[in-house]
């Protein structure tokens, strides 16, 4: 579907996002030496294995012992390292979240959480490992940056950009192969959304791989004669709340695509911004309040309605509604 | 630091149970009685062990550095830290009051010297020490990290993980202590979750036991902790079993978990403060 579809932006290669966050690391450890890594068990799954096999004596398996991993890395901060934790998007957040909550959030510490794994495109293993709540989680917590990268290229930037922010930080990423659609420069900046396509009908806010079905979904609504502007939003908190009052202005209703809950993700915080600012229709793309399940990563996306055909049907019914 | 005499240090202790009491006093809430049972242990660290500056560098680059994860007695630290330097010790007074630097339990966000993480939610520090004593290993520090723990904070899971980290990461070049005082807020910890012999458990995962068989006696106390520096840089943490009594220092607080988190009323305060000589001025 996808070759003959005329979309914006196209791809010649398929790459998983932990392979952009495993090469990032890499090369962030190279420009900065008090980045420092930590890995509960996962370095062949997280692509952590080149930044150790370079600075041995900069990285830390822990083992599987998720909770002091975190109280290790809030540590290392104290010190000037600046941690890199490493394990699923489970294993980083709902396992450990009182110890990021305290020793980590509320102690202003500069840990940089990295989660593979998340979402439904996880794939195989099932719900025990496909978190859909790990970015309200996040989101929730005062201090707490959180970023959700769309593929390779924005996985690698983004893991180099959050060595230079103060602070804590949530990066979520993925197994399956993905397309890589962004352009190696493309400029990554946290807390700026990227408008990828101007259009005037409607407006997508998508994150994480879903920004691909985006892609998809606008140039089969394009050849409907329907005009969507498309904003990636990499960084969900802190929102880049005027970029999405100025989009919505102009089109005036939004759809938004998460591979996440309804409840606490990226469509939450849209529907809050525009409620208190500017509201207009919104449509969500996401999971709605139920679990996951084993199977291929297309095939759940399919199941739970996370695709190109979903973000079209849902695009139009928000057009609808103006 | 100049060296304190044990009858200094002794006043010192004296000094700071009184602030202990009356800042629970005060606010009719906080958690006198491990804190009453661990001023020897703050009083030898800060006023005896520790290379620290109290001008306070977040970093700690070249300091001694303690964690304290039992973040409840907070009075004991924020008296002692007080009365060495961080903060005038007027602002004691502020103590789990709203617009504090005091807040019940331990926390960096109002900025209170001395503090480098928040603790409270049990089982934590441990895990945060570790990370602190592996960055002075990168960084080329010789100096040390203390850490501190309730024995009721033994129950907590996280506690045995880091237990098992730190050997494995050869971290020699820290100092935990466990208050043994045998208590915690349900009752004794023999009835609410037995810890049997945490001596053979804490050697069973590697590490260097010590054990302090009188922790409110702080000649004992400081003995111990240099015999614990003495066994570090071999590859091994220590771990340093304090037995203190909880509410150690006033008569009718000893030895129950009944102090636990209760304040004295005006009476009982009176009565306790009878007891421990003003040394060096209250607040």
């Amino acid at each position: 579907m996808e070759k003959i579809l005329d979309t914006k932006y196209t791809y010649t290669e398929k790459k998983d996002t932990r392979s952009g966050f495993g090469d990032g690391f890499l090369e962030v450890g190279k420009k900065n030496k008090n980045v420092v890594g930590l890995c509960a068990d996962l370095i062949g799954s997280l692509k952590m294995g080149a930044f150790q096999k370079e600075f041995p004596d900069r990285f830390f398996q822990v083992g599987i012992s998720e909770a002091n991993m975190m109280g290790l890395a809030a540590g290392l901060t104290i010190g000037g390292k600046i941690p890199y934790t490493g394990t699923f998007a489970n294993f980083s957040t709902g396992r450990v979240y009182d110890q990021i909550r305290q020793s980590i959030a509320y102690s202003e510490k500069n840990v940089k959480i990295c989660a593979s794994h998340a979402g439904l495109t996880l794939g195989e293993d099932g719900a025990t490992h496909q978190i859909l709540e790990d970015v309200g989680m996040m989101k929730m917590l005062p201090n707490m940056t959180v970023i959700n990268p769309c593929d390779y290229n924005q996985t690698k930037a983004a893991t180099i950009a959050i060595a230079d922010h103060e602070g804590p930080v949530y990066l979520r990423f993925g197994r399956p192969k993905w397309p890589i659609f962004t352009p190696a420069d493309q400029p990554f900046e946290i807390g700026k959304a990227w408008k990828m396509i101007e259009g005037t009908d409607v407006t997508i806010f998508a994150t994480g791989h879903l920004v691909w079905e985006a892609v998809v979904a606008e140039a089969i609504l394009r050849e409907e004669g329907i005009s969507v502007e498309l904003i990636n939003i990499h960084t969900i908190k802190p929102l880049d709340t005027a970029a999405v009052l100025a989009s919505v202005a102009k089109t005036g209703c939004a759809v938004t695509a998460e591979e996440h809950q309804f409840n606490g993700g990226l469509g939450d915080i849209i529907a809050q911004t525009l409620v208190r600012n500017q509201p207009v229709p919104q449509e969500f793309i996401g999971v709605d309040d139920s679990f996951g399940e084993s199977g291929k990563p297309e095939e759940l996306l399919e199941k739970y309605g996370l695709n190109a055909e979903n973000i079209v049907k849902a695009a139009k019914k928000a057009i609808a509604r103006k | 630091m100049e060296k304190h005499s044990t009858e200094q240090l002794n006043a010192v202790c004296s000094q700071v149970r009184r602030d202990i009491l009356r800042m629970v006093h005060a606010c009719q809430s906080g958690h006198p009685g491990a804190s009453l049972g661990c001023t020897e242990f703050f009083v030898a660290l800060y006023f005896d062990q520790m290379k620290h500056d109290s001008s306070f560098n977040p970093d700690g680059k070249g300091e001694d550095l303690f964690f304290l994860s039992n973040g409840h007695i907070s009075p004991v630290w924020y008296s002692v830290l007080s009365r060495s330097g961080y903060f005038d010790t007027e602002e004691l007074k502020t103590f789990r009051k709203i617009n504090s630097r005091l807040q019940g339990h331990p926390a960096t966000e109002e900025g209170l010297p001395g503090i480098r993480v928040a603790s409270g939610s049990l089982g934590q520090g441990l895990s945060v020490a570790i990370g602190a004593a592996l960055a002075k290993k990168i960084n080329g520090d010789d100096r040390l990290v203390y850490a501190l723990m309730g024995d009721g904070e033994q129950q907590e899971g996280q506690i045995w993980e880091a237990a098992m980290c730190a050997p494995h990461h050869k971290v020699d070049n820290l100092i935990a202590s466990i208050d043994v005082n045998g208590q915690q807020i349900d009752g004794p910890t023999k009835e609410i979750m037995n810890l049997l012999d945490l001596k053979a458990k804490w050697e069973a995962f590697g590490w260097e036991v010590i054990v302090t068989e009188n922790g409110n006696e702080i000649t004992q106390v400081i003995k111990s902790l240099e015999k614990a520096k003495s066994l570090l840089g071999n590859g091994k943490p220590v771990l340093n079993l304090l037995h203190t009594d909880m509410g150690y220092g006033v008569d009718f607080m000893v030895g129950t978990h009944k102090w636990h988190g209760v304040a004295p009323n005006d009476e009982q305060l009176e009565n306790a403060l009878g007891q421990l000589e003003e040394t060096l001025g209250d607040y």
